[in-house]
């Protein structure tokens, strides 16, 4: 019997929506970690009933969670009452520290501020959660001040894969709105040695030594809020995403334009066509065909709402360019939520299912490859994030 | 015995319901007690003060007899009362909407 189970994590605490293969009938399960903010949720791909959620406050910082059974139970892995060899209380699974050494570190430089000063690097949250496509206990996270961490002991203790601050732009790399965050992390299904990650504002990296060493993708941006707007880093990804069967082809949806790379990010072009605005921060790609694509438009700069009062998902069949709007069933008037970035997922059973949430706490999916919507639930905190595990 | 009393939030992380009770040798200071505290519930580290430079946490105060401990120095000894356990020792979050 297959089913879904959709991670939800919101301002205040994380839900699970879980339905069978119909997706018709759906149990709520939450809030878990009630009040504390849920950036990010994930299941292991190499063993679904793991799953890993960061959970922050501005109040107590940020925790690490990890369910082993599906989330009926969570625990903070190394918080409990183990020592370490040398009789030190364990529990660091909450610890993000900048690897300074002289050894496998880089001595830490300063990035632009918002007013182009240089500014301390400072750890203030894990964003996404990304674990390894083969093993359980191998987790990346992306954090703000932007860096890449991991772990390999089920999240008990996280090193930072300092090759990618510290390769020589990060001076450049300056905040947007929401801070200056690495969101997007892929792992090349066909390739364990190459990954992606995008930030803000510094522009999308791409690694092909699992890690060790990075360079910036970003020729082809084109971005007006930066000195030189071609420059090597500076712009402002939103989201990359990539199908599984085409790891080469990535699909971006930045600060203003829709993107488009056919050689694993050498190079962009612009895709956003017919679109009614260009920006937006959510991107996906359809579970079984690749030249699917779903964005949804929002207004900027600071209004950040869907245009018009209508919330549209644009869908192309063609890899971009050409997009029609999809609205049966979402509301078409006097609606101004957000989508944020890591809000919208897809299931790959057979019929594709895609996920969205927003800021005014619904989830919409749709089983039927975004033809038509219907709610899951209608009422819960701003959505920050939603991911979708198919369960067969 | 010292008494510390956790914001709710952190007595659900470290799953303890009512006031925690540890034993401390003397002196007593704010940074004894965290210590101890962080030694028993290793999940609440880093979320009172930061991991490395042991700083307070900017959203957190410390009160102890109706007093405000926030801006004593981490090493200075705490009160007579607490230190009996006459009193708890409060680690509070400050109050702040969202």
């Amino acid at each position: 019997m297959s089913g879904v189970r959709v991670l939800v994590g919101t301002r205040k605490g994380a839900f699970i929506l879980t339905a069978d293969g119909k997706r018709e009938r759906w149990n709520v399960s939450g809030p878990h970690f009630a009040g504390w903010e849920i950036y990010h949720m994930k299941g292991s791909p190499a063993d679904p009933n793991r799953l890993y959620a960061s959970q922050t406050s501005g109040w107590f910082g940020q925790v690490i969670q990890r369910s082993c059974d599906g989330g009926k139970t969570w625990e903070t892995p190394g918080g409990g009452m183990t020592k370490t060899a040398d009789g030190m209380p364990a529990g660091e699974s909450n610890k993000f520290v900048y690897d300074t050494s002289p050894e496998t570190g880089k001595p830490l430089t300063t990035h632009q501020f918002y007013d182009g000063t240089q500014h301390p690097w400072e750890f203030k949250r894990v964003w996404h959660l990304e674990p390894s496509l083969t093993d359980p206990d191998t987790v990346y996270a992306g954090i703000e001040d932007a860096a890449l961490f991991r772990t390999s002991d089920g999240g008990k203790t996280w090193q930072e894969l300092a090759g990618l601050r510290g390769h020589g732009t990060g001076p450049k790399w300056q905040p947007g709105a929401g801070g200056m965050c690495l969101h997007t992390i892929l792992l090349d299904p066909t390739n364990a040695r190459r990954m992606y990650v995008a930030i803000s504002a510094a522009g999308a990296f791409r690694s092909d030594d699992g890690g060790k060493t990075w360079k910036p993708i970003n020729r082809g941006l084109r971005s007006q809020y930066i000195p030189d707007p071609t420059a090597e880093v500076g712009h402002c990804v939103h989201r990359i995403a990539l199908h599984r069967s085409r790891p080469g082809v990535l699909f971006m949806q930045k600060h203003w334009d829709v993107m488009r790379s056919d050689d694993a990010g050498d190079s962009w072009h612009e895709i956003s066509g017919n679109l009614p605005t260009d920006f937006g921060f959510v991107i996906d790609v359809h579970a079984h065909e690749p030249e699917t694509v779903y964005v949804i438009p929002i207004k900027s700069d600071s209004e950040h709402y869907v245009p018009d009062g209508k919330l549209r998902v644009y869908r192309s069949r063609k890899g971009g360019n050409e997009w029609e709007a999809l609205a049966k069933g979402l509301p078409q008037q006097d609606c101004y939520v957000n989508v944020l970035r890591d809000a919208m997922a897809v299931d790959s059973l057979d019929k594709c299912g895609v996920y969205f949430g927003t800021s005014g706490g619904q989830v919409y999916m749709s089983a039927d490859a975004g033809d038509s919507w219907t709610p899951i639930v209608r009422d819960l905190p701003a959505v920050l994030s939603v991911e979708v595990q198919t369960l067969r | 015995m010292i008494r510390v009393v956790l914001p709710p939030h952190l007595r659900t992380l470290a799953h303890v319901r009512d006031e925690v009770q540890l034993e401390i040798g003397s002196p007593v200071t704010r940074a004894s007690i965290l210590d101890a505290l962080e030694a028993r519930y290793p999940m609440l580290r880093g979320t009172i003060r930061d991991h490395v430079t042991l700083e307070r946490r900017p959203f957190l105060r410390f009160f102890a007899c109706e007093r405000d401990l926030t801006h004593e120095s981490p090493d200075t000894p705490l009160p007579a009362a607490v230190v009996e356990g006459a009193e708890p020792f409060f680690v509070l979050g400050a109050i702040a909407g969202g």
